[in-house]
Order: C-alpha cells, then structure tokens, then sequence
C-alpha cells in the first residue's frame, strides 16, 4: 500500500486550501469567512467548543455542503461546486462523528466496499464472477487484508458491523476509508467515546498512517491532548470563525484560544 | 398538431361550452378529495405520533364500516351499533400496540412499515371471514344522514349538490378542527409530538409509549370510521376501498407526512386533479385514468418539490 | 454434526471468496440441483410439477427480482406485478410477430423490455427515498395494469381481452401451449431459474452487490466513498426489472397457458413482496424460501383441514391464507426482520459449534 503524495513530505507543498469559506443553513451561520491550508504529509487538526463549526468545515471540504462563498484549492485545482463522489474520486477519505458504517454488512465487506472505485470490471464479468471480475476480487481482497492485519481485525471479518462495539467499529471505519487510499484523510472525532487504551491504538493508527503512506490527516477531536500530541499544526474555529491558527505551542498560548474554551465575560 | 389540439384546447373549449358541467366535475373533484382527505388523515395522525407509516388506514376504514353495519344487521339499534364500533376500534388498537407495536419499539421505520402490510392482510382476512366478502349498504338513514340532492340553477343547466357529500364536508371540518387542538393545546398532544420526534427520547422523559400509541391508533380508528360512514353512505360499503385508499399515498405526498392542513388540501387537489382529468382528457386515452393519474400527479410533482406543499425542507445531517 | 467446517482450509483468496466457502454447503446444493433436474422430472407426478414446482420457481424468480431491489438496494417496491406483465406481454408480442424465432430466446429478450421500463419508473429515485418513492412504484403498476387492459395491440385484438399461449416447439416437440409436457415445461423453467440465480448469486457477492447494500445501509456514507447513488439505483432497478419480466413471461408462458389482464394487478405485486419479507430481505436463498412458504400455504391449509374431515369452503381459506400471511409477517419481522433466511443462517450457525451453545 504506497499512496501518491507521500514523496512530498519533505517539501510540505499545500495539498488544500479553504478561502473565505462561509456557509449558513437558513439563518443560522455555520461556517463564516474561514481561511486555512493543508500542507502535504502533516496532521491537522481542526478544534474548537461543540458548534464551533468543524464537522461543518470537513463536510465542506468533501462536497457534502456547499458553502455560499468562497473557494477550495484541492491537489492546484479550485473549485467552487463538487459533489461527494468526485471528492472520493479525488483521493479523499473520510470518517464520521457518529459512526458511518454499512451496519448489514461485514467488516470485511465494509472495507471492500471502500475499493470500489478502484474496482471496475464491468457488469458482464460481474455476472460470471470468473476470469477478470474474480482476479479483481481477489486483488482487491489482499489488499484489503492488508489493511485488516494493520488494524488488528482479522477476527472480527466476517461479523456484521452492527453488532460490533463502538471501538471496532470506529477501526472499521477507518479500515474503510483507508482502503480508498486516500490522499487526504478527513476523521470526525476518531476517539470519541473511547477509554484511553483504544485511543492509545488509534493515536498509534494515526501516526502509522501518516508516518508510512504519507496520507495527510485532517483531524477533529476534542481531547486537547492527543490533538497537541498528534498534530503538526492546528486551526481553531469558535462559533464558525477561525480564531487561531498554528502549531500546538502557538496556539496553546492564543488569549482567544484560552478566551473560548475557559470563557469570558462578553 | 390534431393530437395538440385535443390536449391543449379541445377540452377546454368544452369547460366554455358548458360550465354547469364543469362546476359538476369540480364539486364530484371535491367530494371525492374530501374522502382521500379523511383516509389521509388517519395517515398522518398516526405518522406524527408514531413515525408509523400505517398502510392499514384503508383497510381500517373498511373494517370500521364493516363493524357497524354488521351489529346493525344482527338487530341492534343504530346508535349503539355506532357506540360498539367505537369499542371495537378501540380493542383494535389496543391489540395492535400490544401484540405489534411493542414488540417492535426502535426498529427501523420500514420494518414497521412492512408490520402494517402484514395487519393490512390480516384484517382483510378476518373481516372477509366474519362479515363476507359482499358489498353491504351503510345505515345512512338510521344514523340521521341526510339523503337527496340540492340541484341548483346555474349557467343555463343545473349542478346537483348531494346532501350527504355537504355533511361531509363539515363533519371533516369539524374533525379537523378538533384534531388541530389537540394537537397544539393538550398534554397528551405535546407527548404525541415527543414520541413522533424519537421514540428512545420521548421515552426517557417518562412518557408512557404504550399509552400514546393505543390513544393514536384509536383516534385514527374513529377517524377510520368516520370515513368508512361517509363513504358507505355514498356508495357501499366493499373490500374495494382497500385499493381506493392506497390514493393516500400521492395525497400524503402532496400535502407532506406530517401536516394535517396538508392531508386536507393534498385530498382536494388530487380529487379535483383527478375528476377533471377524466372527464376532459380520459376520453383521449381510453379513458379509465383515473386509476393511476394520482400518482402520476403526485409524481411530477414530487420532482419539483420532494419535501410535499407543507413540509418543511429537510437538512441532511451527517 | 456434520455440519462442522474444521479442516477445510482457505489457501487462496480465491477460495474463501466463493459464494459458498463451506464443503457442506456444496454437496447440499449439489445434491438439490440432482433432485431437481433428474429426480422430480421422472418421480414426481404430474400434479406436482404442475400445482408446486413450476409456480414456486417462477415465483422464486420474481422474489429475487424484488429483493434486489428491495432486499439489497432497500428501494422499496410495489411495481413487481407491472414489470412482470410488461415481460409477459412483450414476449407474447415478439412470438406472434416472429414465430420462427425460438420461444426461449423470447423469454429472455423479454426481460429487457421489463429493464427499459424499470429504470423509466426508477427515474424518480434519484430525487425521493423512503415511503416517498413508493409512490413512484405505485404508478408504474397502475399505469401498466391500465395500458395491459386499455391497449388491445398488446393482446392482439383478442375479444376476450386476454392473452393465449400459442404453441411453440424446440425440435418439433411442443415447449409450450396445451399440448406441452410439464415435465418439459418444468424442466424449461428450471435451467432458467437456475441460471439466472446463479447470476444473481455472483452479482450480489461482489463490487455491485456491496455497492447496492452500501446504499441501502448509509446512502450519504455510500456516495463520500465514491458510490454514485443514482447509477447504482437505476443498476438495481434495471436488473430487477429484468428478473421480473422474465418471471412474468415465464409465468403466462408455462404455467397459466393463457392471461387475463388483471393477472398483472397490485395483489400480485404484495404476494411477492411478502414472500421477499417472509423469506428474507438481502438473501437469494430466502426468496426460495419465501416463495414456498407463502405459495405453499393456501396448498397446506386446503389439504391439511380437508385431511382433519373439515369440509370448508375454498373461500374460507382464502380468508384464512390472509389472515394467516398476516399474521406471519407481524411474527417473522418480531422474530427476526430479516426473515427465514436468517433463521436458517443461525441454525446453521448453531450445528457448526453443536452440541456446545458457543
């Protein structure tokens, strides 16, 4: 599993860049004029309080919500309008808050299902299973297994994810999304939820999946110290407005940092 | 061109010519919107507070009719008749929470859904089984139901307005009225509408589910009944409202699952939409449109509007 | 006991990839195809194959159709009955207008007319889900119901309004019309069904099917892995369409000899909707299993109260075959929503570790 984009670590050329993005749902502001980058090969990380707009910005970024202004800059390409399945297309991946899985399915094809679109023999080999549709299949499951060994499921392959934990689940679901091979990875909250063993075990996920196949990270979480310990830089968003920007020293010292998660008088 | 013209003028050349007729064909529109409207309703009143979407609403009604023509025909006076539906009706939802309902709590709604499939089947079977499968004659005239017509002189030809299609008109009102209130103003409104927005939550508020959902399937009984009179009274009471009722659906899609004024005007526009288009244009076709243009009508609409007239735009969520 | 895996082995992807990894399983198949293709065909009595195995294949058949549209992709459907007029019909047209051409090869083609239909009816799907889009399937059945009464080229003229099965023959003996055998008929029918299973099978098992249950499951997280919605919808719905066209076709073809219109009306359309709910929503293996139990009721009520000396009126069953299918549906989805095919899986699941309970 080698995943383009790795090569550029050393060089850490932006992978995407958010322009004066805002979004509102009716009324109510979700986003408002946010600007950031994401450089090649780093963790980012995006905080803020609960309704800062976060979940907001990675639905942004993977074309689920259209934002009303501004542009994205994705891989030297702007856009303003794109839809989820070109974002996939695109190389990126994503996971989800509330975990995302196709609950009737196994964890096995769950994550096969993350191959599809490196997957196309067309519907007359499909209906043979034979000859080119099966060595397909068989391809596309080592590399799959690959990814099940990585995340240390192989007993839970042929479970319906709907009666897995939490935890696994959440390890299915990256297991999902990193069978895209993505370029840019977008996880919601990887760790909520979790005891510290298992966010131990996904800090660690994280740091291999960057670390070996050079996947950019965008990640949200909530728990300040696996953010500071994970990430390279960190974006904090507060009632959809970027407040600061920087690596996790930097930011730590922010007074508006400090301001949104102790309070102030306003 | 010929084919254009007979779409797109001839028939309404033929409104001009003679808008007595026309007038005829719109209130025929309305009546028979007024029944969607009513079978609708016991749609909605279920959905809102249940997030069932209860296929059986038309079979209820069937069944409701059935009931009280049936204790009518073993020699009991009408009214008590009427009184006795009302306690079966409320025995049925009793049973359906019981043995349906309950076992089913915080399954997806579709299971639910195809739950109410299965009562549908069951009730046409039992009531076949215990009032036959022939059309009966509803007890109009013993429960005080006016009978006759108002002709009226208009447009150089008459309209005929039939007393009991009026009395509809306002028992539905009247009905709707009610519902509306209780709705808005009661405890047990507001618990409804808890329980409609989740089940798990509305539960661990101390809302008693058991309670709410036997109360809404009575109510959707009585308004079952309500429809299955009105209907019987016009024409007879048959197993063939089952398919009638299925017409509902496109009302529901119109008017949006969950909006009762939308039940009422969803059932007009349909009705009306429908008597027209057979009148004027089903001559072209071979007539008998009537069978699918409702949900032809419901479909294009649903292109440009999913969300039906009422409902509210939803935001996806992920 | 028997049912017990150990030992067997997976060396290759390849092999743990099959539609059915486990020995057992094979041989259980293995030996119901036999039965089916040599033993029914020379043991069974004409009664038989006429009044049980043909009906249950072909309406096995159409349950597929509908599961994968509704079992697989979760798009719910009452346009089965539709479609399978719409292969009826076209396959009496395409035989009246070349007879030449062998019957079979019309069966076949005739599915496609049911596709084109499908995916017109399916167009809707990309906008409206749920309750809304059955609607849309609602339409399609009463709008085809209508066209199959109202349009008389599709009957040929014919004054009574319905159909009859012309004769046609493969090397001069009779496939169907009064004169064919059902022994032929049935095993006509079988090679079909098989075959179109079979491929069914091979769909479902892999990137389509995962496809289509992917956007049954979670839509949105479907299409941010690069599924397109709309395409994978109308896939379901084309293929679908097709497995009931050619069920429909099969149906007038080699089982009913002749159609009224009204055969193709909305109760045909639940019957195998409930055979898929009953059988099990997302399995091959339960649309057969759907298909026997709901067809096979009535079948079962009328022999069992006769044999009780209960002498009851065929309309009485009739009731009762409602009363009971509805009652079967309530109780299987309490049981188990997804029906017997799921039953059979934990069985199977409890012989493989029997007689401990883990």
């Amino acid at each position: 599993m080698r995943v383009p984009g790795g090569a550029d670590i050393a060089t850490g050329g932006v992978l995407l860049a958010v322009e004066n993005v805002s979004l509102a749902f009716g009324g109510v502001k979700a986003v408002t004029d946010v600007s950031f980058d994401i450089r090649k090969g780093e963790i980012r990380a995006i905080i803020g309080p609960n309704g800062a707009g976060k979940t907001s910005m990675l639905n942004i970024i993977n074309g689920f919500y259209q934002p009303q202004h501004g542009r994205i800059t994705f891989k030297g390409e702007t856009r303003s309008k794109m839809r989820p399945h070109d974002a996939a297309k695109g190389g990126i991946a994503r996971t989800f808050q509330n975990v995302a899985l196709f609950r009737g399915m196994t964890s096995l094809d769950n994550i096969m299902a993350g191959r599809t679109l490196r997957m196309n023999k067309n519907l007359f080999w499909q209906l043979l299973r034979f000859g080119p549709a099966m060595n397909e299949e068989v391809e596309h499951r080592r590399r799959v297994e690959e990814i099940i060994d990585f995340l240390k499921i192989q007993e839970i392959r042929r479970t319906p994810v709907g009666r897995l934990p939490y935890g696994l689940q959440k390890r299915v679901e990256l297991g999902r999304a990193l069978a895209m091979e993505p370029e840019l990875l977008l996880l919601d909250e990887p760790m909520a939820g979790m005891n510290l063993e298992e966010k131990e075990d996904m800090s660690r996920f994280i740091l291999d999946v960057n670390d070996h196949f050079g996947t950019t990270v965008v990640l949200i979480e909530h728990d300040m110290g696996v953010v500071m310990d994970l990430s390279d830089r960190v974006v904090v968003l507060d009632h959809g407005v970027k407040i600061a920007d920087g690596t996790p020293d930097e930011v730590k010292r922010t007074q508006a940092v400090i301001d949104a998660y102790l309070g102030v008088a306003h | 061109m010929d084919l254009a013209y007979k779409i797109l003028i001839d028939p309404f050349m033929q409104m001009g010519a003679a808008p007595d007729l026309l007038v005829q064909t719109l209130w025929e529109g309305l009546v028979a919107g007024v029944l969607y409207s009513l079978i609708a309703l016991g749609f909605v009143l279920i959905f809102k507070a249940s997030g069932v979407f209860n296929f059986a609403q038309g079979i209820m009604v069937v069944f409701a009719a059935l009931t009280l023509v049936g204790l009518h025909e073993l020699g009991i006076p009408a009214f008590v008749a009427l009184f006795l539906t009302i306690v079966v009706m409320f025995g049925l939802a009793f049973l359906v929470e019981r043995l349906m309902l309950r076992p089913l709590v915080n399954q997806p709604d579709i299971i639910l859904f195809m739950a109410t499939f299965g009562l549908t089947y069951f009730l046409i079977g039992f009531g076949e089984l215990v009032f036959g499968g022939n059309p009966k004659k509803m007890i109009a005239s013993e429960l005080y139901l006016p009978s006759g017509a108002y002709d009226i002189k208009m447009f150089g030809g008459f309209v005929s307005l039939q007393k009991i299609d009026i009395a509809a008109a306002v028992i539905v009102s009247l009905m709707v009225l009610f519902l509306a209130l209780f709705f808005q103003k009661t405890r047990i409104g507001r618990a409804l509408r808890a329980v409609a927005d989740s089940h798990k939550a509305a539960l661990s508020v101390g809302i008693s589910l058991e309670q709410i959902w036997v109360v809404v399937w009575f109510a959707a009984g009585i308004v079952a009944l309500v429809t299955g009179i009105m209907w019987g009274a016009r024409s007879e009471v048959s197993f063939s409202l089952q398919i009638i009722a299925l017409k509902a659906l496109p009302v529901l899609i119109l008017g949006g699952f969950t909006s009762i004024p939308g039940a009422i005007v969803g059932g007009l526009i349909i009705g009306v939409g429908e008597k027209l288009g057979e009148f004027y244009w089903g001559p072209l076709l071979g007539s008998g449109i009537e069978s699918w243009l409702a949900y032809v009508i419901a479909l294009v609409f649903l292109l440009f509007r999913p969300q039906g007239l009422f409902g509210e735009k939803i935001i996806e969520r992920i | 006991m028997f049912y017990r895996e150990a030992g067997q082995f997976k060396t290759t992807y390849q092999a743990d990839q099959a539609v059915f990894p486990i020995l057992q399983d094979r041989i259980g198949l293995a030996v119901i195809l036999v039965g089916a293709f040599v033993f029914i065909p020379f043991a069974a009595s004409d009664f038989f194959i006429n009044v049980i195995m043909i009906p249950f294949l072909i309406l096995a058949l159409a349950s597929i159709g509908l599961n994968i549209l509704t079992g697989y992709t979760g798009l719910l459907s009452l346009g089965t009955g539709g479609f399978m007029g719409v292969g009826a019909f076209a396959c009496y047209k395409l035989t009246t207008f070349f007879p030449g051409v062998n019957v079979i090869v019309w069966i076949f083609v005739s599915g496609f007319f049911a596709t084109a239909l499908g995916i017109l009816f399916g167009l809707p799907s990309l906008r409206i889900k749920g309750f809304y889009l059955l609607v849309a399937t609602l339409a399609a059945q009463f709008f085809l119901d209508w066209s199959f009464i109202r349009i008389q080229w599709l009957t040929n003229y014919n004054t009574s309004g319905a159909i009859e099965v012309p004769t046609r023959t493969l090397f001069s003996v009779p496939l169907t019309g009064p004169n064919a055998t059902p022994q032929l008929r049935y095993l006509v029918i079988l090679a079909i069904v098989t075959l179109l299973t079979w491929l069914a099978s091979n769909l479902v098992h892999g990137r389509i099917g995962r496809m289509w249950m992917a956007v049954r499951d979670m839509d949105l997280a479907a299409e941010l892995i690069g599924i397109p919605l709309y395409r994978t919808k109308l896939l379901a719905f084309a293929i679908s369409s097709y497995y009931c066209g050619v069920a429909g076709a099969l149906m007038v073809f080699f089982w009913y000899g002749s159609a009224e219109p009204g055969v193709f009306n909305i109760d045909q359309s639940f019957t195998i909707l409930f055979m898929v709910i009953i059988g099990g929503l997302g399995s091959l293996t339960g649309s057969f299993f759907g298909a026997a139990l709901i067809y096979g009721l009535p079948i079962v009520l009328k022999v069992g109260l006769h044999g009780l000396g209960w002498n009851i009126l065929p309309a009485t069953i009739e009731h009762l075959t409602f009363m009971t299918v509805g009652a079967l549906i309530v109780l299987v989805l309490i049981i188990e929503p997804l029906g017997l095919a799921r039953l059979w899986q934990i069985t199977k699941q409890k012989l493989r570790v029997w007689p401990f309970p883990y």
